[in-house]
């Protein structure tokens, strides 16, 4: 698979902030679908994904703050916990953060293990506010972790592509 | 970590270590309240207007659908529909129809009760259980025989006037003649005028007729003719039968009168059984002919 093994050869252009507003607004909406039994349980985290695309390719422009504001809005529109999300999107921002140029310099399958490891501590988090309120530990949230780290690849070639895109238009 | 840290040429602000621990805590803290105190309602509501027109983004496809699928109904499912009505309103139909006769029966009862309550002679409902075989005699059977006290000559009618007379009794049956069996004689009066007469079955299905009426005799169509308590069988004022058509020949010496009876002689199933009828002395011995002879020849002197 060649484009696994792509990694960034050519310069990309700047990307606009309407894309990166435009990708999380989306990523949000896919999470506010109306999913629900084993499929809520199997839906990747759109959010935590996309974020983590930012974090790692755009540490500058996507942070830590930024995070836990958008963590804010999908505990709004999750109606869990006010914080839960906030708290695991900071976790997995600084992960994305710290890690973005070990993660760069990877191909996309390389990366999959490394984002595997941050999403793992997402949902962790998740799971660890679950257990203190209700009580238990969900292991289901953990098959979401593990469909958002297939989600990677796609996601990132896409959005790879679409920064192309720009570039062949000019 | 290190490295960034150290070759920090431009100033970003706190580390991600630093932000990392500041709005973790800030996190920390927000669950804390929210799961404590729920203060943060307004703020969550506030932000939801944010968030809420996404939400209903995502949900308006499926909704969408749903109303999409609720338009295109699928021709079989229609059809389904369609039989399944059908069989349901046979099945109504029916009933209903069931339900007419028996709100008629309904009605008829309380008719009888009604009857019952106005007049003072104790009666007993029966049903007809069997009708003659012959059509030309006019006769019944009732489900009351001699077990329930019923005597012959016990008189039967309708909520609206005499059905007939009982002729025999068995042990659970008993057998009533319609006022329309042929020679069936009921004592009446003319309502209007008070005109005393006698009333016979034609034998036909259903007329009366009234015989040895002069030609000149006051009686005109439309007259109610009820029984006039006279041969203490009938209890008096009962209506027996209307007027029908009025022949008046000169040829014969009396008129010919035809009447329908006014209770449903031929018509419903539920009957009511009279009592008796209190006993009248007893009639007197009727005179020798030979006496009557004289007696008259007398009479002449």
């Amino acid at each position: 698979m060649p484009f696994l093994n792509h990694t960034q050869p050519e310069i990309l252009r700047p990307v606009s902030t309407m894309f990166i507003v435009t990708s999380i607004v989306v990523a949000l909406l896919l999470n506010g679908l109306p999913w629900g039994g084993l499929w809520l349980a199997l839906r990747p985290d759109f959010v935590a994904v996309v974020l983590l695309y930012w974090c790692t390719h755009k540490p500058l422009r996507i942070g830590v703050g930024l995070s836990w504001a958008i963590g804010i809005l999908a505990d709004v529109g999750d109606a869990s916990l006010f914080g839960q999300h906030a708290l695991a999107y900071t976790l997995l921002a600084f992960g994305g953060v710290v890690l973005s140029r070990r993660i760069r310099m990877f191909d996309l399958r390389e990366q999959t293990t490394q984002v595997l490891l941050i999403l793992f501590s997402t949902y962790a988090i998740y799971a660890l506010v679950h257990w203190q309120v209700n009580g238990q530990i969900v292991w289901p949230y953990f098959l979401g972790c593990l469909t958002s780290t297939l989600l990677w690849v796609p996601m990132s070639s896409l959005f790879q592509s679409m920064r192309q895109m720009r570039v062949d238009r000019e | 970590m290190d490295s960034t840290q150290t070759f920090q040429v431009f100033n970003r602000g706190p580390s991600p270590a630093a932000r990392l621990v500041f709005f973790a805590v800030l996190s920390l803290l927000l669950m804390f309240v929210d799961a404590r105190f729920r203060y943060l309602e307004s703020t969550r509501s506030a932000l939801s207007v944010l968030v809420s027109p996404l939400q209903r983004l995502a949900t308006m496809p499926m909704l969408l659908m749903q109303q999409a699928g609720d338009f295109f109904v699928t021709q079989n499912s229609l059809l389904l529909d369609k039989k399944a009505l059908q069989r349901q309103h046979g099945i109504d139909s029916v009933q209903l129809v069931q339900q007419q006769a028996l709100l008629q029966e309904n009605m008829q009862l309380r008719n009888l009760i009604a009857l019952q309550k106005r007049n003072q002679y104790t009666g007993q409902f029966a049903e007809i259980v069997y009708t003659e075989r012959d059509v030309f005699r006019r006769k019944v059977l009732i489900n009351k025989g001699s077990v329930a006290s019923v005597l012959p000559g016990q008189v039967v009618m309708d909520d609206k006037g005499i059905v007939g007379q009982i002729t025999r009794v068995f042990p659970w049956l008993s057998e009533v003649t319609l006022i329309t069996e042929k020679d069936h004689a009921v004592p009446v009066q003319v309502l209007r005028n008070g005109l005393r007469s006698v009333t016979f079955g034609a034998g036909d299905t259903s007329q009366l007729s009234l015989r040895y009426m002069p030609v000149s005799t006051d009686i005109q169509n439309g007259d109610i003719l009820v029984t006039s308590g006279i041969d203490g069988i009938y209890p008096p004022g009962i209506p027996v039968a209307k007027v029908e058509k009025i022949e008046r020949d000169a040829a014969y010496p009396f008129a010919r009168i035809s009447c329908l009876p006014i209770g449903g002689v031929d018509k419903y199933r539920q009957l009511l059984v009279l009592s008796a009828a209190p006993k009248l002395p007893e009639r007197p011995e009727p005179e020798p002919v030979a006496v009557r002879g004289k007696l008259k020849k007398s009479g002449g002197h």
